[in-house]
């Protein structure tokens, strides 16, 4: 039995339509936190300013700018799209809005420095569309991301906002729902990769009484800011995929716990629930259904931990956020003790494509058993780096030379590490592996949020096991013993290998610790605590040896293990590193070679930096 | 109810909330910190009692529910490496110093380290910086070197008492268990009744000692040492010498307590008598004279200090009486010198022997105070520091040939006995309440549904017409209920009787040790209701000392010289703890 809506969504479309149409010259200006940060702001009032004049001076009736969420390319930021003139510009600043304006806008002739040059074949690339970065991406989650009016009801029901959910409180039939999402073979965007359609099964078991939707915000990954470009750049997305779970579930309340440390994100939500409520797409009866569903959004404080879903549930009860074992599974048993949904921000951003254009769709994407795409935050030693979304099983290879445009400064790939402090290291051996859900598992790594560090051969890759080592047991609730005591422990060692005081016996306790806190763990914090250890130690278990046995650093990174010396041969005795050094370290007569006292040596390079004959070697 | 095979073995589960229970009903045994049974928060954070289940993996023990065909491995080697390596990483974190531990011969850690042959932790990182001991509350020491953050001191306060006294701070190694923003034990909202310790698997919370002072007092010939012990002990010091829990072993006390050269023996049972007394008669006045009700019963030191520091504004209800512990303490300081030549007000020590660690506290409290600047009661040993005293004084408590106490306060009821479990009192009361109100003797004693160590009764009385309803609650997060009841208006009741401990004074703060049995409690009461059952008198009333010392000194319950001698005044503490902290 189909249900009557009082909002005709197509209508609304058809609407919206016109206004857009009305709106003259687009001009988008990309404000995601990291324009913002670039001066976006500024480059929007000053494109304002002189858009005043427009009709007079172009075809234009009138020039619109538009602020849009995050466009994914936030080193090259800021971005302005032109989509009528078919430009992109990068690094935009304020002082260069006028010349776009004078020589593009009114004189139709693009700025050619201002365009986006391709690292490999050094030519400049005019529409976005055909930069590499974006040209070989697929988008379904950010499909609207730098697009729309983040902060704009009407942009987002342009780009079919609550169309999905309009279709599905029509068809008034909650089974149905969770039947498509099981068909699209939707998997967990936050890391575990569960299946999202048996997730919303079990919870919908449970149904009769107060379930709530609990929406997973609290992006924790460095580098990782996937969920952060959704909510800021499409937040009403979603918010309907928020609705359409709650709906397939039965549940009328629905949390979003978002980081403290994302203000935009915060206040862009905020605004999108408000418009969405007085809209009727949210609320009480949402668009005149029986259906009624109201978002609240908890910040968090920003502990790392706060991302596993039962720490999650108990932050926003108002307890310290502590893991708590499984079972009782959230779907049974989680917010307030009650039947809870939890999915990440992403896994409900597909949601609504999903329900859009069907179930066949999206799983005609990605490998067999991980359909779609995924976003991936691509940072590190690689020429392009950014936000991308690609179809699940697409190569690293494809990801990193394609996509992100090879390594800089050409060179050597080492390797990457993907799925952030859980995650594991892929070598130059996975370059042709398919990035999905059981393919990455299988070599000691895993698809976590999506974050991937790319390591060029200067990358130290013990140095890179202790950070993550070091973000994990600084991050832990401090709640179960193998993860607090084991992860420390397993610190100290790392800390000591890259002092130079490392033993061989370490490496062995390394690895039963490794393994005594994977097995032993609470949460999946402490499970995957060791992956880096573990996949590194696998991989290049020779650079740990280097570091011990030989006490050197191949990578030359590890300041401890640096040692710098004179080339009697090249120095001069001009004197000049004697005088940078803040140590008093170096010394020896004008016009004869200068020499180096180790054990005052502080290693920090300036004289290597300001050596005119390049005398100084590191080793 | 199903079937779930442990290490091979058919073993069949019924109503058990996860698997370790049905793992020790059937005779196997993992080890454990933080799980505790009586705390139901499915906590599993020190991950010892991990097993390995077919099909599901590694699986903490305490939190998973029983499921029909699982089947259970509690020795594979990967649990048997997770529970040594957890071991080894508290080892090295922990401070080692075990000999003059407290806790030495009782403690988890050093037990299991024992069991699983831990013999070297040198290569993880060990503690270096040690923090000082914080000794500044009046009952409890806390240690924090020897903290392994089980965290069942936290939940323990929390969920027996709705209080936060010890809360996890920090993240990651940095981790600890402290008073709120580091604060001392003493400058918080402390009720000290000791459970933190009592759950606590080592040494990092124990009860403060005065074993040594109370040694140098008998060992020093010019003092005169007067003891009394409380209803709860005798059910519960056996254990500490192998016997049963629930072992009636009132005697052996008397005469223990005299081997190890206490100049005088009493019985708490005995004030409690008195309590009854004074408390029935305060009751009846309430009633008949428009008092404040419902009266709530003071025995418990630790709801009192919850009431003045958590709620003043509810101090009227309390009544008046001191404690039997605070009764004994005024009877034997004004009276025993009268009655024992010997004895003088200046040599005169009076010690008591409680199940409680809130008593410690009770004691230095200023009402009970006298006018030469000494207290009412001089030293306050638990049950476990009176067993330690036993030990060191080389009694053979097990053979020891029971004796008489000392009259004439040693005598007592059954009434007095019950006081130590929960219900104990008001049923007690009731007792005597009858014979004031309606004239005639109570001849049906046992009033069953004020029996039970369940945390909340109701049972309504028939005095003959005079219908009284009484409610009896234990932990303080249920007295909060009864609190916010009265406050909205919603309390039918004209009683309130309040024990802070689960189940009552027997499974006190200061008993030995019986976390991990629930059974244990249940024994300490059914010994305690046996002594009820087989004693010579069982209303407060008929105690013929208590006869006695009415007529000698008290005239009557009620009476100036009572009031004077056993009642007392309440202090509102609350505006002292919070004044730095906000507005109410």
């Amino acid at each position: 039995m189909t249900t009557e809506l009082k909002i005709d969504i197509a209508q609304e479309q058809e609407r919206v339509k016109k206004q857009i149409a009305e709106q003259g010259l687009r001009v988008l200006v990309c404000t995601g936190t990291g324009c913002i940060a670039n001066g976006s702001l500024k480059v929007i009032d000053k494109f304002k300013e002189l858009g005043v004049n427009v009709s007079a001076l172009t075809d234009y009736d009138k020039m619109t700018i538009v602020p849009t969420g995050c466009h994914g390319f936030c080193e090259q930021g800021v971005l302005v799209i032109i989509p009528e003139l078919h430009t992109a510009y990068v690094k935009v600043k304020e002082s260069d809005v006028e010349e776009i304006y004078n020589e593009h806008i009114v004189g139709g002739k693009p700025v050619e420095r201002l365009l986006y040059v391709d690292p490999n074949t050094h030519e400049h690339v005019h529409k976005s569309e055909e930069i590499n970065f974006y040209a070989k991406q697929v988008r379904t989650a950010l499909e609207n991301c730098g697009h729309i009016n983040a902060e704009c009801l009407d942009e987002a029901i342009s780009v079919h906002a609550y169309e999905a959910l309009s279709n599905v409180l029509r068809e008034n039939n909650p089974d149905k729902v969770i039947e498509e999402i099981e068909k699209s073979g939707l998997r967990g965007r936050g890391g575990g990769g569960f299946p999202t359609g048996s997730k919303w099964r079990f919870t919908a078991a449970n149904k009769g009484g107060k379930s709530y939707v609990v929406c997973n915000g609290d992006e924790g990954d460095p580098g990782a800011f996937m969920d952060r470009s959704v909510m800021e750049g499409d937040p009403h997305k979603l918010l309907e995929g928020m609705a359409i779970a709650g709906f397939a579930v039965g549940a009328d309340e629905a949390y979003i716990y978002v980081r403290a440390e994302y203000p935009l994100a915060i206040k862009r939500l905020r605004i999108a629930i408000e418009q969405a409520e007085k809209a009727g797409y949210l609320g009480q009866n949402i668009m005149g259904s029986d259906f009624s569903f109201t978002i609240h959004i908890k910040e968090g404080a920003g502990a790392f931990v706060c991302g596993e879903e039962t720490a999650l549930i108990a932050s926003i009860e108002g307890e310290r956020g502590m893991p708590r074992p499984k079972p009782p599974f959230p779907a049974n048993k989680g917010l307030f003790g009650r039947p809870t949904l939890i999915n990440n921000v992403e896994t409900l951003a597909n949601v609504p494509v999903i329900m859009r254009k069907g179930a066949d769709w999206f799983a005609q994407m990605g490998t067999e058993k991980s359909k779609g795409t995924k976003t991936f935050a691509l940072t590190g030693e690689v020429n392009n780096t950014g936000l991308i979304e690609v179809p699940m099983g697409t190569t690293l290879r494809q990801i990193i030379f394609d996509i992100g445009g090879g390594i800089r400064g050409g060179k050597k790939f080492k390797a990457a590490q993907i799925g952030g402090p859980s995650g594991g290291c892929l070598t130059e051996e996975h370059l042709d592996l398919p990035m999905d859900y059981d393919s990455l598992r299988s070599v000691g790594a895993m698809v976590g949020s999506g974050g991937l560090v790319v390591m060029a051969e200067d990358t130290c890759i013990v140095e890179v096991a202790r950070f993550f080592m070091n973000f994990t047991q600084h991050e832990s609730c401090g709640k179960c013993v193998p993860c607090r005591e084991g992860t420390k422990n397993m610190l100290k060692i790392l800390e000591r290998i890259v002092r130079g005081d490392g033993k061989m016996e370490d490496l062995d306790t390394l690895e039963e610790l490794a393994h005594a806190v994977n097995d032993g763990s609470l949460c999946g914090l402490g499970k995957t605590a060791p992956n880096p250890v573990l996949s590194t130690l696998k991989y290049f278990r020779d650079e740990y040896i280097a570091h011990i046995k030989d006490k050197k650093c191949p990578a030359g990174v590890c300041t401890a293990l640096k040692s710098y010396t004179i080339n009697p041969e090249l120095c001069r005795g001009c004197s000049k590193c004697a005088r940078n050094c803040p140590a008093e370290a170096i010394h020896g007569e004008l016009k004869s070679p200068y020499k180096i006292d180790q054990s005052k040596c502080i290693k920090c390079g300036a004289c290597v930096a300001g050596c005119p004959f390049k005398a100084i070697e590191q080793s | 109810m199903g079937k779930m095979i442990i290490n091979g073995k058919e073993c069949e589960f019924t109503d058990e909330s996860n698997i370790l229970e049905v793992i020790r009903k059937h005779g196997f045994n993992v080890p454990t910190f933080c799980y505790r049974p009586d705390l139901k928060d499915n906590f599993g954070a020190c991950r010892m009692c991990v097993v390995e289940i077919e099909g599901r993996g590694i699986q903490s023990s305490c939190t998973m529910p029983p499921q029909d065909g699982l089947v259970i491995n509690t020795n594979s080697a990967r649990v048997r490496r997770i529970r040594k390596t957890v071991l080894e990483l508290l080892l090295a974190n922990h401070d080692r110093e075990c000999t003059t531990c407290d806790k030495s011969g009782t403690c988890e850690l050093q037990k299991y380290a024992e069991e699983y042959g831990i013999k070297d932790v040198s290569k993880y990182s060990q503690r270096k910086e040690f923090k000082p001991i914080d000794t500044t509350n009046p009952s409890i020491v806390r240690d924090s070197n020897k903290c392994i953050l089980c965290g069942a001191c936290v939940r323990a306060c929390d969920s027996y008492h709705g209080l936060q006294v010890l809360g996890f701070a920090n993240r990651g190694a940095n981790t600890v268990v402290q008073p709120m923003a580091g604060r001392h034990l003493s400058t918080s909202e402390c009720v000290y009744c000791g459970q933190c310790a009592a759950v606590c698997p080592t040494g990092a919370l124990t009860i403060k000692s005065q074993v040594d002072k109370v040694w140098k007092e008998l060992t020093d010939p010019n003092k005169k040492v007067v003891v009394q012990f409380a209803p709860s002990v005798r059910v519960a010091i056996g254990e500490m010498f192998g016997l049963e829990p629930g072992v009636n072993s009132t005697k052996k006390i008397n005469a223990a307590l005299k081997a190890i050269g206490f100049d005088l023996v009493f019985d708490t049972n005995f004030s409690a008598d008195l309590t009854i007394m004074e408390e029935a008669n305060e009751f009846a006045e309430r009633v008949t004279k428009g008092g404040k009700l419902p009266m709530f019963t003071s025995c418990c030191p630790a709801w009192v200090r919850y009431l003045e520091t958590e709620h003043p504004e509810m101090l009227e209800h309390l009544s008046s009486c001191k404690s039997p512990q605070g009764m004994m303490g005024a009877v034997i300081k004004k009276y025993v010198p009268e009655y024992y030549e010997d004895i003088t007000d200046e040599n005169l020590v009076s010690v008591s022997i409680m199940p409680c660690t809130a008593k410690k506290a009770e004691a230095i409290r200023k009402q009970f105070r006298r006018k030469d600047g000494t207290y009412e009661i001089d030293y306050v040993l638990t049950t476990q520091e009176f067993g330690r005293l036993i030990k060191s004084a080389g009694v053979d408590f097990r053979t020891i040939e029971g004796i008489e106490p000392d009259s004439p306060f040693g005598k007592y009821s059954g009434a007095g006995t019950i006081f130590g479990v929960s219900g104990g009192v008001a049923e007690a009361a009731a007792r005597t309440a009858y014979q004031m109100v309606t004239g005639e003797e109570l001849t049906d004693v046992v009033i069953s549904p004020m029996r039970g160590t369940h945390k909340e009764k109701i049972v309504e009385l028939d005095l003959k017409g005079t219908k009284i309803k009484v409610k009896i609650v234990n932990t303080l997060r249920e007295a909060e209920r009864c609190i916010r009841e009265i406050q909205e208006g919603k309390a039918d009741y004209q009683l309130l009787e309040v024990m802070a401990c689960p189940g009552g004074c027997i499974n006190g703060g200061g008993q030995p040790q019986s976390c991990n049995d629930l059974s244990i409690r249940e024994k300490r009461a059914e010994g305690l209701y046996e002594d009820d059952a087989t004693g010579e008198w069982r209303k407060s009333h008929e105690n013929p000392e208590i006869k006695e010392l009415y007529a000698k000194h008290l005239e009557k319950p009620g009476s100036h010289t009572a009031h004077e001698l056993l009642h007392t005044t309440y202090t509102d503490k609350w505006t002292k703890l919070y004044k730095n902290v906000g507005n109410k």
